[in-house]
């Protein structure tokens, strides 16, 4: 009798339910024991081919749908596109617009990183820093409900604008709301951020280096997390990012841990964007004359801005009609997962659960 | 910059440029499918090391495929474009310079029906592997 045990690898199946692939993701798993040979992500079950329902609509009638893709940051769907369907037509934007503008988007950011927090903590089995985080977020979307009414599908901006001014007492609301959120961060920190059986899930944990990070067009906080100083807010500032004061938040190792500290960092980032363009909103007006049957001129663009999860790139190409003859949307959250796979190859299977959780995918933005 | 660039690609590939438009600040250069790789592997060289996007537009006479590149370090950016014949496109990949057109090929060969020669893994992503059709090309018919 042979004295040695037969090995051989298997496959198995992580989701398409599963709880901590955050939606409908399937990764194909080959393992070697415990360790990854190979991980091979399967997509599409929310395709809901929003390239092609935009070329059935009008202009104006697809802000819903871009709600619709990531769907924790909503008001960031309708900035990728509205800030390009404005490029394309010319549209002028009243200041006071803007400004509500990078309320609006920075609050969401702050909104989506705590989904984030949470349901990082939550993937390696911390089930209290998700309460916490989705009690603030509460705080946000409350906000989000007193200026549109709604509390995820805000369908807020418009070309050459926003649709309504702030409410009567958003100003002291949202201030409470930095003051709070600011205390409760250190609160997190104490809890989570510094847990060392944390730490020890995440450190060194499905690294990527700042070349194959560049190599992958990976972007957002997962490409900072790799000391890549890459922010489209900076890099290309559109709204009023360059008339205030803020920091591109960036940590050097480009493992798990990284991606998360910079998120947390960002948080804190993005609540002094918000406070100073509170005090700095002038008065004026909220939206410029646009028809409702807005036609743009034939031609194209090609335009990105900083979403929660990264560059969101939408590229528009107008036939001059009322409709998109093309748009596509460079989704941050389907290219990131790309490199998923180098990112988790020789690692345990309980690292997949820490790497995918650090990538911060939404599935409605990666099927589309 | 993008001077330099321009005439970076037509010093060294003479023939593979066709037309240069300015799309918004954007220098968007026409090339040769074949020059692909040629042009690509040269721009790399001299620090475009981030592919943006990669999308495909059908103009219902030919379907033409774009690429935005970046070089991260000065900020510059590039739009290469290449038409294909609509009955047979295919132009080779540009995995082996960017890994990230990966995912970026496979969408565009799922949905508009692009073959990217030398692609390692051209498979379907969104749809379910036995959708048929191409779903956004002009002429597809949605299925009830």
């Amino acid at each position: 009798m042979s004295s040695r045990i037969r090995t051989e690898l298997v496959e198995i199946n992580m989701g398409p339910q599963h709880p901590s692939t955050h939606g409908v993701l399937r990764l194909a798993v080959t393992l070697d024991g415990e360790v990854v040979v190979q991980c091979d992500p399967d997509v599409g079950y929310l395709h809901r081919g929003i390239e092609k329902l935009a070329e059935m609509r009008t202009w104006v009638q697809f802000i819903p749908i871009t709600d619709r893709l990531d769907y924790l940051a909503s008001m960031l769907g309708n900035a990728g596109y509205i800030y390009a369907v404005e490029k394309l037509g010319a549209i002028e934007v009243p200041e006071r617009a803007e400004y509500i503008r990078i309320i609006m988007m920075e609050l969401q950011r702050v909104a989506s990183h705590l989904v984030f927090f949470g349901s990082m903590a939550l993937d390696l089995g911390a089930t209290t820093p998700f309460l916490y985080s989705f009690r603030e977020r509460e705080d946000v979307l409350d906000l989000f409900e007193m200026v549109c009414g709604a509390r995820l599908t805000y369908n807020y901006f418009r070309p050459g604008g926003v649709s309504r001014d702030l409410p009567a007492g958003f100003y002291s609301k949202t201030k409470a709301y930095i003051a709070k959120q600011r205390d409760k961060l250190s609160e997190y920190d104490d809890l989570f951020t510094n847990n060392q059986i944390f730490i020890a899930r995440t450190r060194n944990v499905g690294i990527i280096s700042a070349q194959d990070a560049i190599n992958y067009s990976l972007s957002g906080p997962t490409l900072r997390g790799s000391g890549v100083a890459y922010d489209v807010r900076r890099a290309d500032p559109y709204s009023v990012y360059d008339k205030l004061d803020w920091q591109v938040v960036t940590y050097p190792t480009g493992d798990s841990l990284s991606r998360f500290l910079v998120r947390v960092m960002e948080i804190r980032q993005s609540l002094n964007i918000v406070e100073q363009a509170l005090d700095a909103i002038p008065e004026g007006e909220l939206k410029c004359k646009t028809p409702l049957r807005l036609k743009l001129p034939a031609g194209e663009v090609y335009h990105h801005i900083e979403s929660a999860r990264g560059d969101l790139g939408v590229y528009l190409v107008s036939d001059g009609g009322e409709k998109p003859y093309r748009l596509k949307w460079r989704a941050p959250s389907f290219i990131n997962l790309g490199a998923l796979g180098t990112m988790v190859k020789g690692w345990k299977v309980a690292d997949i659960v820490a790497t995918l959780g650090s990538l911060d995918v939404v599935l409605g933005e990666v099927d589309r | 910059m993008s001077e330099l660039t321009e005439k970076a690609i037509r010093d060294s590939l003479p023939d593979a440029v066709i037309e240069t438009t300015n799309v918004f600040g954007i220098l968007n250069i026409k090339i040769a499918a074949a020059s692909l790789v040629g042009v690509c592997e040269m721009l790399h060289s001299q620090g475009f090391d981030y592919l943006a996007d990669v999308t495909a537009i059908d103009w219902q006479d030919r379907i033409e495929v774009v690429y935005q590149l970046t070089a991260l370090e000065r900020n510059e950016k590039l739009a290469l474009r290449v038409d294909l014949d609509r009955q047979k496109p295919e132009v080779d990949s540009v995995t082996s310079i960017w890994k990230g057109a990966n995912f970026q090929e496979r969408e565009v060969f799922d949905l508009m029906g692009v073959i990217f020669t030398g692609h390692p893994d051209l498979r379907r992503i969104l749809t379910p592997e036995d959708w048929e059709g191409y779903p956004l090309r002009k002429d597809y018919v949605i299925p009830d």
